[in-house]
């Protein structure tokens, strides 16, 4: 089952937290980002810009710098130097507020197995501070198809239950920004489906989505921009209906040297 | 107010996943009950006078080794969930999460300690159940704890972590273990409040300090 998506709206900001993105703002606005790891520099003066509602896929081998821009993004990692606005706020400055726009899918769960998919949810709309947190929960846990196994612990799920409870918890504060690292690392063909069929709502809302890959034809799929990092630097961006899947393999060689 | 909801969400969630596993608390007590009686075997302790002076000692010793094996297990568990990657997410203080985990790991260190406490009497012999002495192992207690938490949360990063927390630890935490031991001597000798009221005071100093310096520092701490 595919899980809906909520609106696809900004939630409306409650006094004091960050505003919802205004009409024909960039939504993330990177500048000269490094980020080096003692000797080792993951990123090296990425600029990149992305818009509201525009659906971005990162594409690059591994190591090429792409986790480490998400993990800035989402403020889980600082940048050496540069700049990061997300929603028109300075990362740097107003980390709390941003966070609460950005929802993160990574390869890890980022749940509790002790926990059941009710009690997990509940101790995230906490940290949010949701409002009418229960019909919430109750209606995004039936939209991901987890209702009848709510009050069971997470380690006793499938692979594909956790990460539709993944789905179910990066969705349930709303965010304006979606950020997706290699969601479709090690999962079933289901789970993949069920995956795409989220990542289409997420498309067809009013998100802005950043997704990062390095399979080409998933990253294509429902994306309307792309862009290639390579070694820590954008080696090359350009829409979608510019390029088609043969073209950005070219491309994709030309820039990083792999097939 | 908010800042205090979410603290509470953390301790919360620990002790619902605590109640489920009882990992973390059995691990804890069964350690902290064979170093008492392996302390009991090895100084065949019989004399009331002998007993009286190793008792404080042993009793943080028996302490510091529990709590080592609960912090090592505090944040390690989040992290390699990627739990912790999910509460940093949260449009939370990030010193909130410090203080979520720091009074999770006191709330079990305590529960440990009143477990520990009748044990430990029955092994030696020293009545250690009396209210000054509840006061000692709170001010100890809670200055391990939040010096612990902190440098949990900084060795739960790397790879040598079990191994690196009592490194870092036990000699940051020594002054409030000495200061422990010499309220908890000075309680167990009968002195009169006044007597050791120097030692609870530097415990409650280090119980300021420690969460002090953790405040200012864990943002730095937990991001890459």
């Amino acid at each position: 089952m595919t899980p809906a998506m909520p609106s696809g709206q900004a939630p409306s900001a409650p006094a004091g937290q960050a505003p919802a993105v205004p009409t024909g703002q960039a939504a993330i606005r990177a500048r000269k980002l490094t980020k080096a790891f003692g000797h080792h520099v993951a990123l090296r003066g990425v600029d990149l810009e992305v818009a509201e509602g525009e659906f971005l896929t990162l594409f690059g081998p591994n190591g090429a710098g792409k986790t480490t821009l998400i993990r800035i993004i989402a403020s889980l990692a600082r940048p050496s130097s540069g700049t990061v606005y997300v929603c028109g706020q300075d990362l740097g400055k107003q980390a709390t507020a941003v966070r609460r726009q950005i929802g993160l899918i990574s390869h890890n769960p980022l749940l509790y197995g002790d926990l059941t998919a009710d009690e997990n949810l509940r101790f995230f709309a906490r940290l949010y501070d949701l409002p009418e947190a229960a019909a919430r929960i109750d209606a995004i846990l039936e939209q991901v198809g987890l209702t009848s196994r709510r009050r069971d612990p997470v380690r006793t799920y499938s692979r594909g239950m956790v990460q539709r409870l993944t789905i179910a918890r990066a969705v349930l504060h709303d965010p304006a920004i979606m950020l997706l690292d290699e969601p479709y690392t090690g999962l079933d063909l289901q789970a993949a489906d069920m995956l795409r069929g989220v990542l289409q709502e997420l498309a067809a809302s009013n998100r802005t989505v950043i997704l990062t890959t390095h399979n080409l034809e998933q990253g294509l799929e429902m994306c309307n921009r792309a862009a290639i990092l390579n070694r820590g630097r954008i080696g090359w961006q350009g829409r979608r209906d510019e390029v088609d899947l043969d073209g950005m393999k070219e491309i994709y060689r030309d820039v990083t040297g792999r097939s | 107010m908010n800042y205090l909801r979410k603290i509470l969400a953390i301790v919360w969630k620990d002790i619902i996943a605590e109640l489920r596993t009882k990992e973390m608390f059995s691990a804890m007590f069964v350690f902290a009950v064979l170093v008492i009686v392996i302390f009991n075997f090895a100084f065949e302790l019989r004399g009331v006078d002998r007993v009286r002076e190793a008792a404080p000692g042993i009793l943080w010793v028996a302490v510091t080794f529990a709590g080592v094996l609960g912090l090592n297990r505090a944040f390690v568990l989040e992290k390699d969930r990627g739990c912790l990657e999910g509460l940093l997410l949260a449009p939370v203080d990030h010193t909130a999460v410090y203080f979520g985990k720091m009074i999770s790991t006191l709330l079990f260190m305590l529960i440990v300690e009143a477990f520990l406490l009748p044990v430990f009497t029955a092994f030696f012999g020293v009545n250690l159940l009396n209210l000054r002495l509840v006061l000692v192992v709170i001010l100890g207690t809670l200055g391990f704890a939040g010096v612990g938490t902190l440098l949990s949360a900084m060795t739960a990063q790397t790879r040598a972590r079990e191994v690196l927390l009592p490194i870092l630890l036990l000699p940051v935490a020594a002054p409030v273990l000495i200061f422990a031991v010499r309220a908890t001597a000075g309680v167990l000798d009968g002195l009169p409040l006044s007597d050791i009221a120097r030692w609870l005071e530097l415990l409650v100093a280090f119980d300021v300090i420690f969460p002090a310096v953790a405040f200012m520092s864990f943002d730095y701490v937990v991001k890459e």
